[in-house]
């Protein structure tokens, strides 16, 4: 059985305590909606989880995974940023990805490769595989870094916003592939303002446990940190 | 595992060569940058054909740092600007091959192209045939040191903007033994009884260190750059 532990998780970015003591675990078919203000370190977490930012203290496990490999191999980061080249056709960047990346496929979680024609299909952009992925939209080019996580199967995908720059009909395709990757027995982590309605899923909600490091009302500090954090 | 060796590796090569070749890639600026600095020269020093001659390797050996050193800030910048580092540090890859490979499409992109030019910027320069071969045979087996040791200077720059100078101010003085065994390796071809074998296996050393060293340094300067 596939199961992310994370027990008493502390990261510090630029030398200030984001926060202290997470913890939590997450079984295979469930989704993590992790909320709070802007600030509160919410990316930070996702990118902890991605073996991007070490945390300060506490560890982070992943039980029933492939052996030898971290946490973060076993996982697509769908981050701000899409990763894709403006020079490469859309289906160049996509079979990169496909190859480059290593899928990972531990025994509990039955997800399988898409072609990547088949995935550029299944986001609504195959008619623009062939064109540089300069003329893409702001949308379509993140429904292009969406299909990286279906040409490369790996079990936890760690979502920031992900329905940022999507329009309303793109926001319920990518909550059914959502949901088909929880069937799956894949889980999901992801950090949004919109509610998405995963089933089953639980949500933490990341709180400043000391109210003088509350990020201030007006925002402006902390949401710089979220843009360059 | 029944995967052929390394064919992730050989898509990143094609890939990186790619975008190196398109537009904006940037692959024809070095060599440019190296034709303009070695025209030049000949302009500002006059018509001295003799002294052409004798300070001709040292001239094409300083453009093809210049050269060089003009491309590596984007070596693993663009990467980090649209995300693309992140998911290669979490790809399940060896950071240190990947950095390697990378390394590689940038010689044969912008590296390999200053090989090629040295002869025909050579006879700018009232080169002796013989001294064309010195100077180009020793510029292809020295310019990878470049190269990879310019690479620590990228990854150890990558999150600065305009990171470009400080490259070459941190790359320039582990680049000077580089430069002292590859002038006096071409040198040889000028002055008689000057030794070329020692000076030239000292440059391939050189190369073949840089080859280990650089892509361990830079990827332990990528891990940390992801913060």
């Amino acid at each position: 059985m596939l199961k992310l532990l994370a027990e008493n998780i502390a990261i510090d970015r630029g030398g200030r305590r984001v926060f202290s003591g997470l913890s939590f675990d997450l079984d295979a078919g469930h989704a993590l909606i992790v909320t709070g203000q802007n600030g509160i370190g919410k990316s930070s977490l996702l990118r902890t989880l991605a073996g991007l930012v070490p945390p300060t203290e506490g560890t982070l496990r992943l039980q029933g995974g492939e052996t030898e490999r971290s946490p973060a191999e076993h996982a697509h980061y769908f981050g701000h940023q899409s990763a894709v080249k403006p020079a490469l056709t859309a289906l160049e960047n996509l079979e990169f990805w496909r190859d480059f990346l290593q899928p990972a496929r531990p025994q509990a979680f039955s997800g399988f490769p898409v072609a990547t024609d088949a995935a550029l299909e299944m986001l609504g952009i195959g008619h623009t595989a062939r064109l540089p992925a300069a003329y893409l939209s702001a949308g379509q080019t993140r429904r292009l870094a969406l299909a990286r996580l279906f040409v490369c199967p790996r079990p936890i995908w760690l979502m920031d916003e992900p329905t940022s720059a999507l329009d309303t009909a793109s926001e319920a395709l990518l909550l059914t592939l959502m949901q088909d990757h929880l069937t799956h027995g894949g889980m999901i982590l992801t950090a949004t303002h919109t509610p998405l309605a995963l089933r089953p899923s639980r949500t933490l909600h990341l709180e400043a446990a000391d109210p003088a490091d509350m990020p201030s009302a007006d925002g402006e500090p902390d949401s710089l940190e979220e843009i360059y954090g | 595992m029944s995967e052929r060796p390394l064919p992730w590796a050989m898509t990143l090569l094609r890939r990186e060569l790619r975008l190196s070749m398109r537009v904006g890639g940037g692959a024809q600026v070095g060599v440019l940058f190296f034709l303009a600095v070695v025209t030049v020269i000949p302009f500002g020093l006059g018509p001295d054909m003799n002294l052409l001659a004798r300070i001709g390797p040292a001239i094409l050996w300083i453009g093809a740092l210049l050269a060089t050193l003009l491309g590596l800030d984007r070596l693993f910048q663009a990467d980090r600007d649209d995300g693309t580092l992140d998911l290669m540090l979490m790809a399940g890859r060896p950071l240190e091959l990947v950095v390697l490979t990378k390394c590689l499409a940038h010689w044969l992109a912008t590296g390999l192209p200053l090989v090629v030019a040295a002869p025909v910027l050579g006879i700018f320069l009232n080169l002796q045939p013989l001294a064309m071969g010195a100077v180009t045979l020793t510029l292809l087996v020295g310019t990878p040191a470049l190269t990879l040791i310019g690479a620590i200077g990228a990854a150890l720059t990558v999150s600065l903007r305009r990171g470009g100078l400080l490259l070459a101010v941190l790359v320039v003085p582990l680049a000077i033994p580089v430069l002292i065994f590859g002038v006096s390796a071409a040198n040889a071809a000028l002055v008689v009884g000057t030794p070329f074998r020692a000076p030239f296996a000292i440059l391939c050393a050189l190369s073949l260190l840089a080859a280990v060293i650089g892509p361990v340094a830079s990827a332990m300067a990528l891990r940390f750059s992801s913060d």
